[in-house]
Protein backbone atom coordinates (compact mmCIF):
# COMPACT_ATOMS: atom_id res chain seq x y z
CA UNK A 1 0.00 0.00 0.00
CA UNK A 2 2.47 2.28 1.40
CA UNK A 3 5.83 1.84 -0.39
CA UNK A 4 7.33 0.22 -3.59
CA UNK A 5 8.82 -2.71 -2.23
CA UNK A 6 6.15 -4.05 -0.12
CA UNK A 7 4.78 -7.44 -0.47
CA UNK A 8 2.03 -8.53 -2.58
CA UNK A 9 -0.93 -10.06 -1.76
CA UNK A 10 -1.64 -13.81 -3.54
CA UNK A 11 -4.35 -15.77 -2.95
CA UNK A 12 -3.39 -19.25 -1.62
CA UNK A 13 -6.20 -21.41 -3.04
CA UNK A 14 -9.03 -21.18 -5.67
CA UNK A 15 -11.26 -19.81 -3.02
CA UNK A 16 -9.20 -16.81 -1.58
CA UNK A 17 -8.70 -16.01 -5.08
CA UNK A 18 -12.89 -16.41 -6.04
CA UNK A 19 -13.22 -14.08 -2.33
CA UNK A 20 -10.32 -11.71 -3.69
CA UNK A 21 -11.99 -10.75 -7.35
CA UNK A 22 -15.52 -10.22 -4.90
CA UNK A 23 -14.36 -8.70 -1.80
CA UNK A 24 -10.93 -8.45 -1.05
CA UNK A 25 -11.25 -7.98 2.51
CA UNK A 26 -7.91 -10.28 2.97
CA UNK A 27 -5.72 -7.84 0.70
CA UNK A 28 -6.99 -5.34 2.89
CA UNK A 29 -6.04 -7.04 5.88
CA UNK A 30 -3.10 -7.84 4.33
CA UNK A 31 -1.60 -4.80 3.06
CA UNK A 32 -3.43 -3.02 6.37
CA UNK A 33 -1.73 -5.17 9.18
CA UNK A 34 0.01 -8.56 7.15
CA UNK A 35 2.75 -8.81 6.07
CA UNK A 36 2.16 -6.13 2.84
CA UNK A 37 2.35 -3.36 5.31
CA UNK A 38 6.46 -2.31 5.86
CA UNK A 39 7.16 -0.64 8.84
CA UNK A 40 10.06 1.65 10.08
CA UNK A 41 12.28 -1.33 11.81
CA UNK A 42 13.45 1.49 14.73
CA UNK A 43 10.08 2.42 16.24
CA UNK A 44 10.25 2.70 20.12
CA UNK A 45 7.79 1.40 22.73
CA UNK A 46 5.59 5.19 22.06
CA UNK A 47 4.75 3.70 18.51
CA UNK A 48 2.39 0.99 20.36
CA UNK A 49 -0.11 3.55 22.01
CA UNK A 50 -2.06 3.98 18.49
CA UNK A 51 -2.83 -0.18 18.70
CA UNK A 52 -3.80 0.29 22.77
CA UNK A 53 -5.76 3.39 21.76
CA UNK A 54 -7.92 1.13 19.37
CA UNK A 55 -8.23 -1.96 21.97
CA UNK A 56 -9.70 0.73 24.37
CA UNK A 57 -12.19 1.97 21.91
CA UNK A 58 -13.29 -1.95 20.97
CA UNK A 59 -13.59 -2.32 25.12
CA UNK A 60 -15.47 0.52 25.73
CA UNK A 61 -18.04 -0.12 22.95
CA UNK A 62 -18.47 -3.98 24.22
CA UNK A 63 -18.91 -2.92 27.73
CA UNK A 64 -21.12 0.03 26.52
CA UNK A 65 -23.46 -2.19 24.67
CA UNK A 66 -23.57 -4.73 27.59
CA UNK A 67 -24.26 -1.57 29.87
CA UNK A 68 -27.01 -0.42 27.69
CA UNK A 69 -28.90 -3.67 27.54
CA UNK A 70 -29.44 -2.78 31.55
CA UNK A 71 -29.55 1.09 32.27
CA UNK A 72 -32.64 3.42 32.00
CA UNK A 73 -32.10 6.54 31.00
CA UNK A 74 -34.90 8.41 32.85
CA UNK A 75 -33.94 10.67 35.78
CA UNK A 76 -36.31 8.22 38.20
CA UNK A 77 -34.59 5.55 37.61
CA UNK A 78 -31.17 6.26 36.04
CA UNK A 79 -29.31 5.94 39.50
CA UNK A 80 -31.22 2.83 40.41
CA UNK A 81 -30.67 1.32 37.43
CA UNK A 82 -26.94 1.88 37.51
CA UNK A 83 -27.27 0.09 41.31
CA UNK A 84 -29.45 -2.42 39.72
CA UNK A 85 -26.15 -2.75 37.18
CA UNK A 86 -23.76 -3.08 40.10
CA UNK A 87 -25.98 -5.54 42.74
CA UNK A 88 -28.45 -7.73 40.26
CA UNK A 89 -26.97 -8.51 36.38
CA UNK A 90 -24.62 -11.22 36.73
CA UNK A 91 -20.91 -9.76 36.35
CA UNK A 92 -22.56 -6.13 35.66
CA UNK A 93 -20.07 -4.50 37.84
CA UNK A 94 -17.37 -6.25 35.92
CA UNK A 95 -19.08 -4.73 32.68
CA UNK A 96 -19.28 -1.15 34.63
CA UNK A 97 -15.69 -1.39 36.34
CA UNK A 98 -14.21 -1.79 32.83
CA UNK A 99 -16.39 0.78 30.93
CA UNK A 100 -15.26 3.23 34.01
CA UNK A 101 -11.72 2.53 34.22
CA UNK A 102 -11.86 1.36 30.52
CA UNK A 103 -12.11 5.41 29.46
CA UNK A 104 -9.44 6.32 32.01
CA UNK A 105 -7.33 3.90 30.77
CA UNK A 106 -8.61 5.46 27.08
CA UNK A 107 -7.48 8.64 28.38
CA UNK A 108 -3.89 7.78 29.26
CA UNK A 109 -3.13 5.87 26.25
CA UNK A 110 -4.35 8.85 23.88
CA UNK A 111 -2.48 11.48 25.93
CA UNK A 112 0.67 9.38 25.69
CA UNK A 113 -0.18 8.63 21.66
CA UNK A 114 -0.78 12.71 21.67
CA UNK A 115 2.65 13.14 22.94
CA UNK A 116 4.41 10.72 21.07
CA UNK A 117 3.11 12.41 17.94
CA UNK A 118 4.07 16.01 19.34
CA UNK A 119 7.32 14.92 20.62
CA UNK A 120 8.58 13.24 17.62
CA UNK A 121 6.83 15.51 15.35
CA UNK A 122 4.64 13.14 13.39
CA UNK A 123 2.17 15.46 12.87
CA UNK A 124 4.65 17.44 10.01
CA UNK A 125 4.12 16.86 6.22
CA UNK A 126 3.28 14.21 4.69
CA UNK A 127 0.91 13.18 8.19
CA UNK A 128 -0.53 16.48 8.69
CA UNK A 129 -4.15 14.80 8.27
CA UNK A 130 -3.42 12.31 10.22
CA UNK A 131 -2.82 14.37 12.84
CA UNK A 132 -5.84 16.92 12.14
CA UNK A 133 -8.24 13.77 12.16
CA UNK A 134 -6.92 12.39 15.76
CA UNK A 135 -7.66 16.26 17.03
CA UNK A 136 -11.39 15.26 15.66
CA UNK A 137 -11.17 11.83 17.86
CA UNK A 138 -9.87 13.78 20.58
CA UNK A 139 -12.51 16.38 21.21
CA UNK A 140 -15.41 13.62 20.03
CA UNK A 141 -13.47 11.43 23.07
CA UNK A 142 -13.62 13.89 25.55
CA UNK A 143 -17.42 14.71 24.41
CA UNK A 144 -18.49 11.42 24.50
CA UNK A 145 -16.39 10.90 27.71
CA UNK A 146 -18.35 13.65 29.67
CA UNK A 147 -21.74 12.54 28.44
CA UNK A 148 -21.37 8.81 29.90
CA UNK A 149 -20.24 10.68 33.37
CA UNK A 150 -23.63 12.36 33.72
CA UNK A 151 -25.46 9.00 32.52
CA UNK A 152 -25.55 7.35 36.33
CA UNK A 153 -27.20 10.76 37.47
CA UNK A 154 -24.96 10.96 40.65
CA UNK A 155 -23.94 14.09 42.53
CA UNK A 156 -20.92 14.42 40.28
CA UNK A 157 -22.73 13.61 37.19
CA UNK A 158 -25.40 16.13 37.74
CA UNK A 159 -23.25 18.80 38.85
CA UNK A 160 -20.93 18.03 35.77
CA UNK A 161 -23.97 18.89 33.40
CA UNK A 162 -24.23 21.71 35.07
CA UNK A 163 -20.74 22.98 35.16
CA UNK A 164 -19.83 22.03 31.88
CA UNK A 165 -23.51 23.52 29.63
CA UNK A 166 -22.62 26.09 32.41
CA UNK A 167 -19.34 27.19 29.99
CA UNK A 168 -21.42 27.75 27.17
CA UNK A 169 -23.12 30.21 28.94
CA UNK A 170 -20.03 32.17 29.00
CA UNK A 171 -20.02 32.97 25.28
CA UNK A 172 -21.49 36.73 24.75
CA UNK A 173 -25.31 36.98 23.37
CA UNK A 174 -26.16 33.26 22.21
CA UNK A 175 -24.54 31.67 25.95
CA UNK A 176 -27.87 31.98 27.75
CA UNK A 177 -30.48 30.55 24.57
CA UNK A 178 -27.23 27.59 23.84
CA UNK A 179 -27.30 26.56 27.47
CA UNK A 180 -30.88 26.10 27.37
CA UNK A 181 -30.87 24.27 23.96
CA UNK A 182 -28.06 21.85 25.12
CA UNK A 183 -29.61 20.88 28.49
CA UNK A 184 -33.46 21.39 27.00
CA UNK A 185 -34.34 23.13 29.84
CA UNK A 186 -33.07 25.45 32.34
CA UNK A 187 -31.14 23.03 33.86
CA UNK A 188 -30.15 19.68 33.52
CA UNK A 189 -33.19 17.38 34.12
CA UNK A 190 -34.49 14.21 31.79
CA UNK A 191 -34.30 15.84 28.72
CA UNK A 192 -30.78 16.37 29.06
CA UNK A 193 -30.51 12.55 30.78
CA UNK A 194 -32.06 11.19 27.37
CA UNK A 195 -29.93 12.90 24.89
CA UNK A 196 -27.07 12.94 26.37
CA UNK A 197 -27.55 8.47 26.49
CA UNK A 198 -28.30 8.81 22.70
CA UNK A 199 -25.28 11.06 21.63
CA UNK A 200 -23.10 8.82 24.08
CA UNK A 201 -24.28 5.67 22.03
CA UNK A 202 -23.60 7.19 18.31
CA UNK A 203 -20.35 8.77 19.15
CA UNK A 204 -17.97 6.20 19.86
CA UNK A 205 -19.18 4.45 16.94
CA UNK A 206 -18.84 8.25 14.97
CA UNK A 207 -15.15 7.81 17.06
CA UNK A 208 -14.71 4.52 15.08
CA UNK A 209 -15.39 5.82 11.33
CA UNK A 210 -13.02 8.85 12.21
CA UNK A 211 -10.43 5.78 13.76
CA UNK A 212 -10.65 4.64 10.07
CA UNK A 213 -10.01 7.82 8.29
CA UNK A 214 -6.99 8.30 10.48
CA UNK A 215 -5.31 4.64 10.23
CA UNK A 216 -6.32 4.96 6.14
CA UNK A 217 -4.49 8.58 5.87
CA UNK A 218 -1.51 7.15 8.23
CA UNK A 219 -1.31 4.12 5.81
CA UNK A 220 -0.67 6.68 2.79
CA UNK A 221 2.78 7.71 3.98
CA UNK A 222 3.62 5.03 6.55
CA UNK A 223 4.63 5.44 10.33
CA UNK A 224 6.87 7.75 11.17
CA UNK A 225 10.43 7.06 13.49
CA UNK A 226 12.06 7.88 16.08
CA UNK A 227 14.98 9.69 13.95
CA UNK A 228 12.17 11.92 12.08
CA UNK A 229 13.72 10.74 8.91
CA UNK A 230 11.77 8.82 6.45
CA UNK A 231 12.50 5.55 5.51
CA UNK A 232 14.71 5.38 2.17
CA UNK A 233 14.07 1.51 1.19
CA UNK A 234 13.54 -2.07 2.31
CA UNK A 235 16.35 -1.87 4.29
CA UNK A 236 14.89 0.87 6.76
CA UNK A 237 11.57 -1.69 7.18
CA UNK A 238 9.91 -4.48 8.44
CA UNK A 239 6.86 -6.20 7.70
CA UNK A 240 4.16 -5.73 10.23
CA UNK A 241 2.97 -8.67 10.57
CA UNK A 242 4.64 -10.73 12.30
CA UNK A 243 7.30 -8.19 13.90
CA UNK A 244 4.37 -5.39 14.82
CA UNK A 245 1.69 -7.33 15.57
CA UNK A 246 4.01 -9.73 18.07
CA UNK A 247 5.24 -6.44 19.61
CA UNK A 248 1.82 -4.90 19.96
CA UNK A 249 0.69 -7.99 21.11
CA UNK A 250 2.45 -7.88 24.14
CA UNK A 251 1.73 -4.26 24.65
CA UNK A 252 -2.00 -5.24 24.56
CA UNK A 253 -1.06 -8.29 27.36
CA UNK A 254 0.60 -5.21 29.45
CA UNK A 255 -2.36 -2.86 28.65
CA UNK A 256 -4.94 -5.38 29.72
CA UNK A 257 -2.83 -6.80 32.80
CA UNK A 258 -2.47 -2.87 34.71
CA UNK A 259 -6.25 -2.61 33.89
CA UNK A 260 -6.91 -5.73 35.36
CA UNK A 261 -5.44 -4.57 38.50
CA UNK A 262 -7.65 -1.42 38.82
CA UNK A 263 -10.53 -2.95 37.98
CA UNK A 264 -10.50 -6.02 39.83
CA UNK A 265 -8.56 -4.06 42.91
CA UNK A 266 -9.07 -0.62 42.98
CA UNK A 267 -12.38 0.08 41.03
CA UNK A 268 -13.15 3.19 42.34
CA UNK A 269 -9.58 4.69 42.91
CA UNK A 270 -10.59 7.42 39.90
CA UNK A 271 -13.70 7.76 40.58
CA UNK A 272 -15.23 10.03 43.27
CA UNK A 273 -17.48 8.77 45.92
CA UNK A 274 -19.80 11.64 46.04
CA UNK A 275 -20.94 9.94 42.54
CA UNK A 276 -22.80 6.97 44.73
CA UNK A 277 -25.14 10.07 46.25
CA UNK A 278 -28.29 9.95 43.79
CA UNK A 279 -28.55 13.79 41.68
CA UNK A 280 -30.07 16.38 44.05
CA UNK A 281 -30.45 19.94 42.40
CA UNK A 282 -30.70 21.82 45.87
CA UNK A 283 -27.41 20.59 46.72
CA UNK A 284 -23.40 20.63 45.18
CA UNK A 285 -21.37 18.63 46.44
CA UNK A 286 -18.44 20.30 48.19
CA UNK A 287 -15.35 19.29 46.51
CA UNK A 288 -16.21 19.27 42.83
CA UNK A 289 -13.74 18.08 40.70
CA UNK A 290 -13.87 16.82 36.79
CA UNK A 291 -12.48 13.05 36.35
CA UNK A 292 -8.74 13.37 36.30
CA UNK A 293 -8.75 13.19 32.10
CA UNK A 294 -10.21 16.49 32.12
CA UNK A 295 -7.97 17.89 35.47
CA UNK A 296 -5.84 20.44 32.80
CA UNK A 297 -8.60 22.05 31.21
CA UNK A 298 -10.52 22.56 34.43
CA UNK A 299 -7.22 24.44 36.01
CA UNK A 300 -6.86 26.33 32.97
CA UNK A 301 -10.74 27.14 33.37
CA UNK A 302 -10.24 28.17 36.90
CA UNK A 303 -6.98 30.28 36.28
CA UNK A 304 -8.64 33.42 35.03
CA UNK A 305 -10.35 35.41 38.24
CA UNK A 306 -9.90 39.34 37.20
CA UNK A 307 -12.47 40.76 34.16
CA UNK A 308 -9.61 42.08 31.71
CA UNK A 309 -11.93 43.70 28.62
CA UNK A 310 -13.88 40.73 28.95
CA UNK A 311 -15.72 39.02 31.95
CA UNK A 312 -12.99 36.86 33.78
CA UNK A 313 -15.22 33.54 33.00
CA UNK A 314 -15.27 34.46 29.36
CA UNK A 315 -11.61 34.13 29.18
CA UNK A 316 -11.01 30.85 31.14
CA UNK A 317 -13.42 29.35 28.95
CA UNK A 318 -11.61 31.23 25.56
CA UNK A 319 -8.24 29.76 27.16
CA UNK A 320 -9.89 26.13 28.26
CA UNK A 321 -10.70 25.98 24.29
CA UNK A 322 -7.08 27.29 23.02
CA UNK A 323 -5.38 24.99 24.99
CA UNK A 324 -7.24 22.69 22.24
CA UNK A 325 -7.56 24.62 19.51
CA UNK A 326 -3.71 25.84 19.51
CA UNK A 327 -2.76 21.49 18.92
CA UNK A 328 -3.97 22.37 15.25
CA UNK B 1 21.78 -4.68 15.52
CA UNK B 2 20.84 -7.76 13.09
CA UNK B 3 19.08 -6.76 9.82
CA UNK B 4 16.18 -9.09 8.89
CA UNK B 5 18.31 -10.29 5.31
CA UNK B 6 21.56 -11.17 7.80
CA UNK B 7 22.50 -14.59 7.80
CA UNK B 8 22.84 -14.76 11.07
CA UNK B 9 19.59 -15.70 12.68
CA UNK B 10 18.90 -15.41 16.01
CA UNK B 11 19.21 -18.40 18.64
CA UNK B 12 14.98 -18.83 18.56
CA UNK B 13 15.12 -18.74 14.90
CA UNK B 14 17.73 -22.00 14.60
CA UNK B 15 15.56 -25.32 13.50
CA UNK B 16 16.73 -27.85 15.82
CA UNK B 17 17.27 -31.94 14.20
CA UNK B 18 13.25 -32.29 14.15
CA UNK B 19 12.95 -28.64 12.11
CA UNK B 20 11.20 -27.63 15.63
CA UNK B 21 12.44 -23.57 16.51
CA UNK B 22 12.09 -22.55 19.99
CA UNK B 23 10.33 -19.60 18.40
CA UNK B 24 7.76 -21.82 17.26
CA UNK B 25 7.14 -22.78 21.66
CA UNK B 26 6.64 -19.53 22.08
CA UNK B 27 4.49 -18.62 19.28
CA UNK B 28 1.85 -21.27 20.12
CA UNK B 29 1.89 -20.77 23.98
CA UNK B 30 1.59 -17.12 23.56
CA UNK B 31 -1.14 -17.22 21.65
CA UNK B 32 -2.85 -20.56 23.40
CA UNK B 33 -2.68 -18.34 26.47
CA UNK B 34 -4.37 -15.53 24.39
CA UNK B 35 -7.12 -17.73 22.75
CA UNK B 36 -8.04 -19.41 26.50
CA UNK B 37 -8.10 -15.53 27.99
CA UNK B 38 -10.39 -14.50 24.85
CA UNK B 39 -12.61 -17.61 25.77
CA UNK B 40 -12.95 -16.74 29.27
CA UNK B 41 -13.76 -13.02 29.08
CA UNK B 42 -16.62 -14.26 27.04
CA UNK B 43 -17.94 -16.27 29.39
CA UNK B 44 -19.03 -12.79 31.65
CA UNK B 45 -20.27 -11.25 28.46
CA UNK B 46 -23.00 -13.61 27.85
CA UNK B 47 -23.80 -14.69 31.24
CA UNK B 48 -25.26 -11.19 31.65
CA UNK B 49 -28.07 -11.46 29.44
CA UNK B 50 -29.11 -14.19 32.27
CA UNK B 51 -31.91 -13.81 34.13
CA UNK B 52 -30.86 -11.21 36.80
CA UNK B 53 -30.51 -11.57 40.66
CA UNK B 54 -33.91 -9.40 41.39
CA UNK B 55 -35.89 -11.16 38.44
CA UNK B 56 -34.54 -14.46 40.15
CA UNK B 57 -35.73 -12.95 43.76
CA UNK B 58 -39.51 -13.09 42.49
CA UNK B 59 -39.73 -16.64 40.88
CA UNK B 60 -41.55 -17.65 43.73
CA UNK B 61 -44.87 -16.83 44.86
CA UNK B 62 -47.54 -17.29 47.18
CA UNK B 63 -51.24 -18.00 46.44
CA UNK B 64 -54.38 -17.82 48.78
CA UNK B 65 -56.88 -20.65 47.87
CA UNK B 66 -59.79 -19.81 50.20
CA UNK B 67 -61.85 -17.96 47.95
CA UNK B 68 -61.75 -20.34 45.09
CA UNK B 69 -64.97 -22.46 45.52
CA UNK B 70 -65.20 -25.97 43.45
CA UNK B 71 -65.50 -25.41 39.57
CA UNK B 72 -64.05 -22.02 39.88
CA UNK B 73 -60.33 -20.96 38.69
CA UNK B 74 -58.49 -17.77 39.03
CA UNK B 75 -55.74 -16.32 36.80
CA UNK B 76 -52.71 -15.38 38.73
CA UNK B 77 -48.72 -14.61 37.68
CA UNK B 78 -46.03 -16.41 38.04
CA UNK B 79 -42.61 -15.70 36.79
CA UNK B 80 -44.13 -13.24 34.68
CA UNK B 81 -46.42 -15.46 33.05
CA UNK B 82 -49.72 -16.95 33.52
CA UNK B 83 -51.01 -19.21 36.33
CA UNK B 84 -54.36 -21.57 36.31
CA UNK B 85 -55.55 -22.54 40.07
CA UNK B 86 -58.66 -24.41 39.58
CA UNK B 87 -60.77 -26.46 42.11
CA UNK B 88 -61.45 -29.40 40.44
CA UNK B 89 -65.45 -30.66 41.20
CA UNK B 90 -65.77 -34.29 42.07
CA UNK B 91 -67.44 -34.60 38.58
CA UNK B 92 -64.62 -33.02 36.58
CA UNK B 93 -62.06 -35.39 38.52
CA UNK B 94 -64.17 -38.26 38.07
CA UNK B 95 -64.19 -37.24 34.12
CA UNK B 96 -60.03 -36.64 34.31
CA UNK B 97 -59.98 -40.57 35.81
CA UNK B 98 -61.97 -41.54 33.78
CA UNK B 99 -60.07 -41.58 30.65
CA UNK B 100 -57.76 -44.57 29.67
CA UNK B 101 -53.97 -43.42 29.38
CA UNK B 102 -53.75 -44.58 25.87
CA UNK B 103 -55.71 -42.05 24.12
CA UNK B 104 -53.14 -39.68 25.41
CA UNK B 105 -50.87 -37.68 23.61
CA UNK B 106 -48.80 -37.12 26.90
CA UNK B 107 -50.14 -39.89 29.16
CA UNK B 108 -50.01 -38.57 32.55
CA UNK B 109 -52.80 -39.32 35.40
CA UNK B 110 -54.25 -36.40 37.51
CA UNK B 111 -52.80 -37.88 40.35
CA UNK B 112 -49.52 -37.28 38.72
CA UNK B 113 -50.37 -33.56 37.94
CA UNK B 114 -51.93 -32.77 41.58
CA UNK B 115 -50.54 -33.01 45.21
CA UNK B 116 -51.72 -36.15 46.93
CA UNK B 117 -53.83 -35.25 49.75
CA UNK B 118 -55.03 -31.91 47.65
CA UNK B 119 -56.00 -33.60 44.44
CA UNK B 120 -58.74 -31.06 43.63
CA UNK B 121 -56.49 -28.49 42.92
CA UNK B 122 -55.26 -28.38 39.48
CA UNK B 123 -52.04 -25.55 38.96
CA UNK B 124 -50.97 -25.26 36.04
CA UNK B 125 -49.51 -22.36 33.83
CA UNK B 126 -52.07 -20.48 31.32
CA UNK B 127 -49.76 -21.11 28.79
CA UNK B 128 -50.41 -23.60 25.83
CA UNK B 129 -47.39 -26.08 25.34
CA UNK B 130 -48.20 -25.09 21.34
CA UNK B 131 -46.68 -21.18 21.00
CA UNK B 132 -47.18 -19.66 24.00
CA UNK B 133 -50.90 -18.27 24.01
CA UNK B 134 -53.14 -17.89 26.94
CA UNK B 135 -56.27 -20.70 26.62
CA UNK B 136 -59.65 -19.88 27.97
CA UNK B 137 -61.59 -21.66 30.60
CA UNK B 138 -60.54 -20.09 33.41
CA UNK B 139 -63.00 -17.21 33.57
CA UNK B 140 -67.25 -18.12 33.73
CA UNK B 141 -68.92 -18.25 30.40
CA UNK B 142 -65.17 -18.75 28.70
CA UNK B 143 -64.92 -21.64 26.27
CA UNK B 144 -63.45 -24.40 27.52
CA UNK B 145 -63.48 -26.57 24.54
CA UNK B 146 -64.66 -29.99 23.73
CA UNK B 147 -62.83 -31.58 26.80
CA UNK B 148 -64.53 -29.40 29.42
CA UNK B 149 -60.80 -28.06 30.23
CA UNK B 150 -59.03 -25.41 28.53
CA UNK B 151 -59.62 -24.17 24.92
CA UNK B 152 -56.65 -22.20 23.46
CA UNK B 153 -57.90 -19.78 20.69
CA UNK B 154 -54.74 -19.45 18.46
CA UNK B 155 -54.88 -22.44 17.18
CA UNK B 156 -57.68 -25.39 18.73
CA UNK B 157 -55.78 -26.84 21.09
CA UNK B 158 -58.37 -28.33 23.43
CA UNK B 159 -57.29 -29.23 27.25
CA UNK B 160 -59.39 -31.72 29.41
CA UNK B 161 -60.43 -31.30 33.25
CA UNK B 162 -56.50 -32.38 33.91
CA UNK B 163 -55.17 -29.92 31.48
CA UNK B 164 -54.17 -31.93 29.17
CA UNK B 165 -53.88 -32.00 25.32
CA UNK B 166 -56.70 -34.00 24.41
CA UNK B 167 -57.14 -32.09 20.65
CA UNK B 168 -55.25 -29.66 18.29
CA UNK B 169 -51.83 -29.16 17.46
CA UNK B 170 -49.91 -28.66 21.12
CA UNK B 171 -47.53 -31.13 21.67
CA UNK B 172 -47.81 -32.15 25.55
CA UNK B 173 -50.37 -31.15 28.64
CA UNK B 174 -49.98 -27.75 30.27
CA UNK B 175 -47.24 -27.48 32.12
CA UNK B 176 -47.50 -27.97 36.32
CA UNK B 177 -45.02 -26.30 38.20
CA UNK B 178 -43.26 -27.03 41.11
CA UNK B 179 -45.60 -25.99 44.42
CA UNK B 180 -46.46 -27.00 47.73
CA UNK B 181 -48.92 -26.62 50.56
CA UNK B 182 -47.97 -24.34 53.04
CA UNK B 183 -51.51 -24.89 54.88
CA UNK B 184 -54.37 -26.43 53.94
CA UNK B 185 -55.48 -22.71 52.14
CA UNK B 186 -52.23 -21.26 51.02
CA UNK B 187 -49.72 -22.61 48.19
CA UNK B 188 -46.14 -21.72 47.36
CA UNK B 189 -45.69 -21.80 43.82
CA UNK B 190 -41.83 -21.88 42.30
Amino acid sequence: MSFPWAAQYTPKNSFMKWMDERLPLPRLVYNSVGAGYPVPRNLNYFWNFGVLAGVALVIQIVTGIVLAMHFSADTGVAFASVEHIMRDVNSGWLMRYLHANGASFFFIVVYIHIFRGLYYGSYKPPREMVWLLGLVIFLLMMATAFMGYVLPWGQMSFWAAQVITGLFEAIPLIGNPLKQWLLGGFAPDNATLTRFYSLHYLLPFVIAGVVILHIWSLHLPGSSNPTGIDVKGPQDTIPFHPYYTAKDGWTVGVFLIALSILVFFAPNFLGHPDNYIEANPLSTPAHIVPEWYFWPFYAVLRAFTVDFILPAKLWGVIAMFGSIIILL
Amino acid sequence: MATVQDTQTPAGDTPSEDGVRRRDFLNIAAVSVAGVGAGVTLLPLLNQMNPSADVLALSSIEVDLSAIEPGQAIKTIWRKQPLFVRNLTPAEIQQANAVPLGDLRDPQTLAERTVEGHENWLITLAVCTHLGCVPLGAAQGENRGEFGGYFCPCHGSHYDTAARIRKGPAPTNLEVPEYEFTSDTTVTIG
